[in-house]
């Protein structure tokens, strides 16, 4: 082989895959969107109508609101619990490495069994919480069952897979602050909250950032958990992004409009991170 | 004094992450009228679970299925990815910083836009239950690639200077000389690749109807969800537990790098 071909070949699985398995998905995608399609019946133009509908479709903006509140109870509840832990990791503590470990265990194991295990703990009649709150004398709550509560339940389950892994980021983060700063704080006579807001959140900015960033693509992408949960359910209070368009696609073969809800989700996930990062970059 | 708060609040942290998964192994291993009785201790041993389970559903094969899946995938990532990241971190070519922007590029692109079209790629090539279905489009990953071409620039190049006077190809090099030494990003790739894929279940969903081609996180996904599993509970536990296993003990002898391999990808964003 010549000299000169020599890294094209080396590169080349890469470009055959992003050509295969990226680009013209891309572009496919954004072509699907102005057509009908059950993948048999021959593709039929629509224009817009996809759009259209999209914008008139309840059950989309549920999807929305429903990531939105996803978000809102996800990104703080995993800040602070992170945080908690990785301050409680970092002092001088025995058995570190076990806690450590203990923390970072629903991380590595799947999202289905997981779910498996939360189903069985938010049960109504035989759950581990309505037993807790019928022997402190309290009503049974429908974790699963109540439309208010269910989005909320399904967030902080997804908090107690992730967190470890924050946990371990922020630790990383609070490791990097000099030990000098804090004597010298203290030195100063500077309270805990000051020591917190002026030395150690500054230092791990970076690490919110990526959490919130991270939980964002997270809430967009969640699937698994209402699927085996829910089904979307009641009254579609649970019904996230993914969900819908696997609905949408692979239960009424509807390739067109999952395309335009696949297209659109892509669309806000990107706007989200990119304004994210503008608003952390007009911090610093 | 303030020593014993921190461990009551660490221990009670890890008893809430551990609980659920230790109640799932007991309760697996439980006769039928303790199962649900949420205790850590079963009066004494039963395995009828397990016994119902392969009874009820392939789950033998489905365990054959995501090994086969897994551990092509990883394989495929592992090589291409270094071939890749050699290319991008010790060639000279034209257009190799397009493509490493290229590769920084489809990170950020989220897969919801890609999922429709590729499904449509599959059925056009015939993959429908098959593994290659499941296995092609994850045989190249941009994240693997950036982990591989980071790692290999610290290689000195007087190794592979070296290799080259010896009449060594570049193949060579690239697995001769440098997978001995970068045996840390082969092992985080390696860990990263193989728990994604072994947990992956929206794409199995997708492409796979046929019961028999079916990985274990779908086919436990569809029994739970199905009502096969009627009220048996233990049996659902034992398919849970028979699922998360595989990880969990690669996850006790392998603990460090897990941990340092995710926190790799969360700090490189």
């Amino acid at each position: 082989m010549k000299k000169k071909y020599l890294p094209y070949f080396l590169v080349s699985p890469y470009l055959i895959h992003f050509a295969i398995f990226v680009a013209f998905p891309v572009g496919f995608s954004i072509y699907l969107t102005f057509n009908n399609w059950n993948i048999i019946a021959p593709m039929e133009f629509v224009g817009l109508a996809n759009y259209k509908r999209l914008f008139s479709d309840a059950t989309f903006w549920k999807s929305l609101l429903n990531t939105v509140i996803f978000l809102v109870i996800h990104i703080p509840l995993q800040i602070v619990i992170a945080l908690f832990l990785a301050e409680l990791l970092n002092q001088k503590i025995k058995f570190r490495g076990f806690f450590r470990a203990a923390f970072f265990l629903p991380v590595i194991v799947s999202g289905v069994v997981v779910t498996i295990l939360w189903q069985q703990l938010y049960g109504f009649d035989t759950g581990l919480f309505n037993r807790l709150l019928v022997k402190v004398g309290l009503g049974k709550i429908g974790w699963l069952t109540d439309p208010n509560i269910a989005m909320p339940a399904i967030a902080v389950m997804a908090t107690w897979k992730n967190v470890g892994l924050y946990v371990i980021l922020f630790l990383v983060g609070l490791q990097t602050v000099p030990p000098q700063y804090y004597e010298a704080a203290d030195l100063e006579g500077a309270t805990h909250f000051q020591k917190f807001f002026k030395i150690t959140l500054p230092v791990i900015n970076p690490t919110i950032f990526m959490v919130v960033v991270l939980s964002t693509i997270g809430g967009f992408s969640l699937f698994i958990e209402p699927y085996v949960m829910t089904g979307g359910g009641p009254l579609n209070s649970t019904i996230s992004a993914v969900l819908y368009i696997y609905k949408q696609g692979f239960f009424y073969y509807h390739m067109g409009y999952a395309a335009t809800l696949g297209f659109f989700f892509a669309m806000i996930i990107l706007a989200v991170v990119v304004i994210q990062k503008r608003l952390v970059e007009k911090d610093r | 004094m303030k020593r014993i708060f921190y461990y009551i609040f660490l221990f009670v942290g890890a008893i809430t992450f551990l609980y659920p998964f230790i109640w799932m192994i007991s309760a697996s291993i439980a006769p039928e009228n303790e199962i649900g009785n949420l205790i850590l201790f079963p009066s004494h041993l039963n395995f009828n679970s397990y016994k119902l389970m392969f009874e009820k559903i392939p789950i033998a094969r489905a365990f054959l299925n995501s090994m086969i899946v897994s551990s092509s995938i990883t394989i495929g990532v592992l090589v291409f990815g270094s071939m890749v990241g050699y290319a991008l971190s010790r060639l000279e070519f034209w257009g190799r910083d397009a493509i490493f922007y290229l590769i920084i590029f489809t990170m950020t692109l989220p897969f919801q836009i890609t999922l429709i079209p590729q499904y449509i790629l599959i059925v056009k090539f015939g993959w429908v239950d098959s593994y290659f279905g499941l296995i092609v489009p994850y045989l190249m990953n941009a994240l693997s690639i950036i982990m591989f071409r980071q790692y290999f620039k610290s290689i000195p190049q007087d190794l592979i200077d070296a290799a080259r006077i010896d009449g060594c190809g570049e193949m060579r090099i690239i697995f001769r000389i440098l997978w001995p030494n970068s045996i840390p990003a082969i092992i985080t790739v390696g860990i990263l690749t193989f728990m994604a894929s072994w947990n992956e279940v929206l794409w199995a969903l997708i492409v796979i109807r046929d019961e028999s081609m079916m990985t274990m996180p779908q086919l436990v996904t569809l029994f739970a969800v199905g009502g096969r599993a009627e009220s048996q509970l233990g049996v659902k536990l034992a398919a849970a537990t028979i699922l998360a296993l595989p990880i969990i003990i690669a996850y006790l002898f392998f603990q460090k790098y897990f941990i340092q391999s995710m926190a790799s990808t969360g700090l490189k964003e």
